[in-house]
Parts: C-alpha cells; sequence; structure tokens
C-alpha cells in the first residue's frame, strides 16, 4: 500500500489523532492488513507514538499485521451454530482452502478464521464471506457459496 | 485548592483536595506498599497491592490508594486481616510470573504470600507498566510499549527507536521491579543488529 493511498484515508478523517482507530479500520479494510510502513505512516501523520499504535493494533482482533486474503471467511463457532453442524461446515472449508483457522492460503485468496457468535443464531450453522452472511449452510452449499469468490 | 482533613491508621492527616489517599499517607510518614506507583507518573492502578480500607459515610469499602482521591473526614485503614490477605493473594499471582524479584520476595515475606501457590507462568514482566510510562510520559521517547492483551500482554521495544535512544539512556532499567525490562532490551538488540 503506497503513502498515497494512506494519506487519503488520513485525510479523510482530517488527520485528527482521535480518529486513529477509523484510519487504521480503514486501511486494514482495503489493504486486509496492516504493514508496517503503514503504521509508521499514521504515527507520522497523526502524531500519535508507534507504541500507542501498536497496542491498538494488537488489542483488537479486527487488525492484522500479517497478509491476510482476498476474501475473509469466519465460521461461527457459537453454541447455537455447533448444535447444527458446524464443524462440518467449517471442515468442508478447510478440506477446499487447504488452511486451518487463523491461516491465510498462499495465493492470498482466502482467510479463515473463527468467531463465537454472529448475532443470527437461527440461521446456524452461518458462515460469513467478506462481511455476507450465508446461512443455513450444509457442506454442499458451503462448497456452492466459495465457488463464487475468486 | 482547600485542605481538608481525613484519618489514616488513627492518624488525623492534613491533605489537599485533588490529592490521592497514597499521596497523603506518605505525607504523614505511613507507608503503603506499592509496585506501580512512581512520583513523577500518573497514577495508574496496575498492581492493586497499594489497596486499602476506607469508610465514608457509615461505607467501609476496598479502594486502590494510589488512584483512590482524598475525602473529608475520610478513615483509611492501611492494613487490616482483608487488606493482608488480598495482598497476599496479589503477591501470589506475580510470583507466579516473577518468582525471584526481590520486591516481590521482600512482599512475600511481609504479608505471608505461598512461593508456590499458583502455577508458573514465568513471563518475568508483571505489567506494572513503569518502564513503558515513563518512557512516554518523562523521556517523552516511546521507545517501548504494551502489545497484545489479557494474558498475553507484554512489553516490546520499537526497535527503530531503541536503537537511537536507548543505549544512552535505561533510566527505565532500574525502575522494573523484575528484570523482565532487560532481558526485552537485550533481545530487542540482538534481533535488530
Ligand atoms: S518490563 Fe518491568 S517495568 Fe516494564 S511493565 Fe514489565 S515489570 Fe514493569
Ligand atoms: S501502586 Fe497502586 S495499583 Fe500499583
Amino acid at each position: 500500500m503506497d503513502n498515497h493511498k494512506i494519506d487519503k484515508i488520513i485525510d479523510k478523517h482530517n488527520g485528527e489523532a482521535s480518529s486513529l482507530i477509523q484510519v487504521l479500520l480503514g486501511i486494514q479494510s482495503e489493504n486486509h492488513w496492516l504493514p508496517n510502513e503503514a503504521l509508521k505512516r499514521v504515527s507520522e501523520k497523526l502524531r500519535v507514538p508507534l507504541t500507542r499504535i501498536q497496542h491498538i493494533v494488537t488489542f483488537y482482533k479486527a487488525f492484522s499485521l500479517v497478509p491476510k486474503g482476498r476474501h475473509e471467511v469466519h465460521i461461527c463457532m457459537g453454541t447455537a451454530c455447533h448444535v447444527r453442524g458446524a464443524t462440518r461446515v467449517l471442515d468442508t472449508v478447510q478440506d477446499l482452502t487447504g488452511i486451518k483457522p487463523g491461516e491465510t492460503d498462499l495465493d492470498l485468496k482466502f482467510s479463515l478464521d473463527t468467531v463465537n457468535c454472529l448475532g443470527c443464531c437461527a440461521l446456524g450453522p452461518v458462515m460469513e464471506v467478506d462481511g455476507k452472511t450465508h446461512g443455513k449452510m450444509s457442506p454442499v452449499q458451503t462448497a456452492d457459496v466459495l465457488k463464487n469468490y475468486k | 485548592m482547600s485542605e481538608l482533613l481525613l484519618q489514616i491508621d488513627g492518624k488525623e492527616v492534613k491533605a489537599t483536595e485533588g490529592m490521592t489517599v497514597l499521596e497523603a499517607a506518605q505525607s504523614a510518614g505511613i507507608s503503603i506498599p506499592t509496585l506501580c506507583h512512581h512520583e513523577k507518573l500518573d497514577p495508574f492502578g496496575g498492581c492493586r497491592i497499594c489497596i486499602v480500607e476506607v469508610e465514608s459515610g457509615g461505607w467501609t469499602k476496598l479502594v486502590v490508594s494510589c488512584v483512590y482521591p482524598v475525602e473529608k473526614d475520610l478513615v483509611v485503614t492501611t492494613r487490616s486481616e482483608k487488606v493482608d490477605r488480598i495482598r497476599k493473594t496479589i503477591v501470589e499471582l506475580l510470583m507466579a510470573h516473577a518468582l525471584d524479584s526481590p520486591e516481590l520476595q521482600d512482599l512475600a515475606q511481609e504479608y505471608g504470600a505461598e512461593r508456590d501457590r499458583f502455577e508458573k507462568d514465568a513471563s518475568f514482566c508483571i505489567h506494572c507498566g513503569l518502564c513503558v510510562r515513563y518512557c512516554a510520559e518523562v523521556k517523552k521517547k516511546n521507545a517501548v510499549g504494551f502489545v497484545d492483551r489479557g494474558i498475553n500482554k507484554e512489553i516490546s521495544f520499537i526497535p527503530e527507536i531503541a536503537s537511537k535512544e536507548c543505549w544512552n539512556c535505561k533510566e527505565c532499567f532500574p525502575l522494573c521491579p523484575t528484570s523482565a525490562l532487560q532481558a526485552a532490551f537485550v533481545l530487542t538488540k540482538a534481533l535488530w543488529s
């Protein structure tokens, strides 16, 4: 990610230090991860010490300090999804992508993570891809959904 | 700032509004144990070892004296069975991380803490934040900070800043109640050079 793009995100928030988290979220969503260079740029522009930025980006799970795939897959492992077969959905995704929760594939296509509740238990088992919710997943449907992502 | 009177361990103590209970006690020569407190730094309230009992308006409660502001007619008890028991547990918990810290050993002796009450997790850092806050507040260099959270929280040097600033400063080293800080610094140096 080049400085120009980072600066644009910073400018959108008027370069205010109080918008630090918003700026970081902006970079995260555009770039899928936060490279060290980006953190340094944000630190200089917003005049926030790097130590503080590091504390924040390691605190919240929404931030990633390693490259993430173009598509982020979240499988809900909450109680309701669990009893409705979330493990089978997870197994299917692992088989198809070859990655485990917390990992990213070599082509940077998918990142996989489990979550503990997405708040729509009636739809369980739930899989979320890039923020879009796919409910009542069976292994076959899971495979069908993943095919749509390039 | 108005003056007020409070009672600490049965002694009348004069204090100024805005002072903490710890400061008031210290000004009267009454000692309360501390680990994360430093007079040059903002109150932090991280270690909880300075806990005391206070009575105000007929209620007794436990408060952390290094962040609790003085009140008129407050009755403070710096040692009681309850306070001692809590301090004992705090020391036992901290010793799971840094068994050989001399400061913790002294406290352990004072409060009868058992060395092996909790399973060891020798991370050495007790998260007092003295190094982090000293670097930020006094030296304004921000060379060392915390990363991660909960049981994974640890201190981390920013190599680019540390390589420029730390070598000639190292003022935080003697503040650390354990040896975690120096170890982290040596490690950063080794990895960076
Ligand atoms: S390294 Fe030492 S001074 Fe720094 S937070 Fe940990 S225990 Fe405190
Ligand atoms: S000295 Fe008060 S909480 Fe640490």
